[in-house]
């Protein structure tokens, strides 16, 4: 049974569906990640997760016991809100303390566990000091401390880097993996940067207009989307658009107006017959200064039309001959040279016959 | 330069003709003269008269009396009204509560007397001025009240709540101890509003009750003499000093709802 079952839940306000009919289940020390655009519900999944907020249809299931009817304060559910919602008028102690206090526990107890929090967030010295008095990222540990103090079986996470600065929130994303590893409290995490999520999670629901679009783990997610939104959202992809001529065990070939012939895997059943796109990630595209002298089965000419140097990549952006605008990514590993192609220069993009992965319409 | 020096000098006159007429006021209070004349020597023989004035101090002890009850029903009832007005966002509870705020001072006289005698019958005394001072003071205090959980984040009830507190003790934990200094404010500002106000206690008091105001008034009917300009330098006193309190208690508060 898992910690948490999320049952055809949906949530209205007025004529708007923020929540369309969304199931899943959450595993007892997991890092769960709800990604998706601002404004596609996630954080009304939270609030109903938390008890702010009650789903119009469907059920949450905490530990096999239903939550609906039981107030936010009665829930072993913890929230981190985006702007941190610390208690002005108490100190970090002060704060780290409220949660174990509402617990009721013993003042050895509260004492005791102020401590060791405040030391697991790396915020020893800090105790006596006011929000007011600390920094992003410090206060972003106590709203962490906080939430984690009085060992809720589950702790939500509402964008909770999003108003640090980028170095800062390389950091804090790299102590929340560790600190979650740590204290071993399953997470639910809510982000719309995909990155992010790729990075932190263990599973990874990627939500859009209230829907759930595809669940998986990060790696399948960026290498096999199940449909043109996923592939759009996480990552850089290129669409070919192509029907399919044949379909077997072996492989998919396809036809693109234009280009021709292309080998593609399967994966899942497709139609013969049936249009779509196949997607296709930059770093699986290969450029060769030779145009007609081609290496790979998938290989198509056209001309550089730009090139962005980022230091270990560059990412080249070729016009097909049939007009198609592909994103090819090549790695800067060899010693001194970096640059291979210039604009306007001649080229062939290639690919292997089970690289990408076709999408239906 | 020169625009600086004009708006230094209409500031100065402004000052200057708000304050010299208060500072005569003190001075002759201790102007050994029974005319308002002209100087003639220390004294603090006035303020001694005082105290030998059955009817003032009886007026000053009214006074005192109404304006602590009444400040303190106006702040309890104040601090409710302001956190319900911020809670529930009413759409024209706002308007009713702060409308004695704004309304002329002689039309809220007028009205409470007709609703107090013409509606409930009421003997006018010390009853109908506590009522009369609780209705315009209550405003201030949810106005202040008000402001203050404005100018907070909100989701800070909603962590408490998450984090285990029931509704009434994030109240007493967390929004109780955020709003004390606008509580402490508002009741200071009620205070203040009661012992000074004249017009609405002037049609509400009836014959049987006397307040500080209506005595000075009544006083000066006579002749402004030097014990009246000893009354009101203590007045006076008690006043700067209640402001000087509000303002340290809150000074954003105050601020935010001027
Ligand atoms: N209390 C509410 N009343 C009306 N509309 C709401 C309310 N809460 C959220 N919404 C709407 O529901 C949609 C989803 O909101 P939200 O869950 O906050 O999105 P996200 O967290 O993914 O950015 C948005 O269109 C938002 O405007
Ligand atoms: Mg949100």
């Amino acid at each position: 049974m898992a910690l948490l079952e999320i049952r055809n839940i949906t949530r209205r306000f007025g004529s708007l569906e923020a929540v369309k009919d969304v199931t899943l289940d959450i595993e007892a020390g997991e890092f769960f990640t709800l990604l998706g655009p601002s404004g596609c519900g996630k954080t009304t999944i939270l609030r109903m997760i938390a008890g702010f907020d009650a789903p119009d249809a469907g059920e949450l299931y905490l530990d096999g016991r239903p939550l609906a009817g039981m107030p936010p304060e009665k829930r072993p559910v913890h929230t981190v809100f985006q702007s941190y919602a610390l208690f002005p008028h108490l100190t970090v102690a002060g704060n780290i303390a409220f949660p174990l206090e509402m617990a009721g526990r013993s003042r050895d107890e509260i004492r005791r566990r102020t401590t060791e929090t405040l030391a697991l967030v790396h915020l020893e010295d800090k105790g006596d000091a006011f929000p007011h008095e600390l920094s992003g990222g410090q206060k972003q540990r106590v709203a962490l401390a906080r939430g984690l103090v009085n060992k809720p079986r589950l702790l939500l996470l509402d964008e909770p880097l999003g108003a640090l600065d980028a170095k800062l929130r390389e950091r804090m994303q790299g102590e929340l993996i560790a600190l979650q590893r740590e204290v071993g409290v399953t997470f639910v995490f809510v982000t719309h940067a995909q990155q992010e999520a790729l990075a932190l999670s263990h599973r990874i629901a990627v939500m859009n207009e209230g829907r759930i679009e595809q669940l998986d783990v990060p790696e399948a997610l960026y290498s096999t989307p199940k449909n043109r939104f996923v592939a759009d959202f996480i990552g850089t992809i290129n669409l070919i658009a192509a029907a399919v001529v044949e379909a077997s065990r072996h492989g998919l070939r396809l036809a693109a107006p234009g280009l021709g012939e292309i080998a593609a895997p399967v994966h899942g059943a497709v139609a013969v017959g049936s249009n779509g796109a196949l997607a296709i990630r930059p770093e699986h595209l290969r450029i060769s200064g030779h145009a007609d002298r081609a290496g790979l089965k998938n290989h198509f000419a056209g001309a550089v039309v730009e090139y962005l140097f980022l230091g270990d990549v560059t990412v080249y952006k070729v016009r097909l001959d049939n007009g198609l605008l592909l994103e090819a990514l090549a790695t800067n590993a060899g010693p001194g040279r970096a640059r291979f192609h210039e604009i306007g220069d001649r080229v062939s993009v290639e690919w292997r016959h089970d690289a990408g992965v076709f999408l239906p319409d | 330069m020169k625009r600086g020096f004009w708006l230094w000098a209409a500031g100065l006159a402004t000052y200057a003709f708000l304050y010299v007429p208060l500072a005569v006021v003190v001075l002759f209070s201790f102007n050994d003269s029974e005319l308002n004349a002209s100087w003639v020597g220390f004294t603090t023989r006035w303020y001694g008269k005082l105290l030998g004035d059955a009817d003032l101090l009886q007026a000053a002890a009214n006074s005192l009396l109404i304006a602590i009850v009444s400040s303190t029903i106006a702040t309890v009832l104040g601090t409710m009204a302001g956190i319900a007005l911020h809670r529930w966002r009413p759409p024209l509870l706002p308007f009713l509560v702060l409308t004695p705020v704004a309304m002329p001072e002689i039309l809220l006289g007028v009205s409470l007397l007709l609703f107090f005698r013409q509606v409930l019958d009421l003997t006018l005394g010390l009853f109908s001025i506590l009522a009369a001072h609780i209705t315009f003071s209550l405003g201030f205090v949810a106005i202040i009240v008000r402001a203050r959980l404005a100018g907070m984040d909100e989701s800070i009830f909603e962590a408490a709540r998450d984090l285990g507190a029931t509704p009434w003790r994030t109240f007493t934990r967390v929004t109780f101890p955020l709003i004390v200094p606008g509580i402490v404010a508002g009741f200071l500002m009620s205070f203040t509003l009661s012992i000074d106000d004249f017009v609405i206690t002037f049609f509400v008091a009836g014959v049987g009750v006397t307040t500080l105001p209506l005595q000075i008034y009544s006083l000066i009917k006579v002749a402004v003499t030097p014990e009246v300009n000893a009354i009101s330098t203590l007045l006076m006193a008690l006043t700067l000093t209640l402001i000087a309190l509000a303002l340290r208690f809150a000074p954003e508060t105050l601020r935010k709802s001027a």
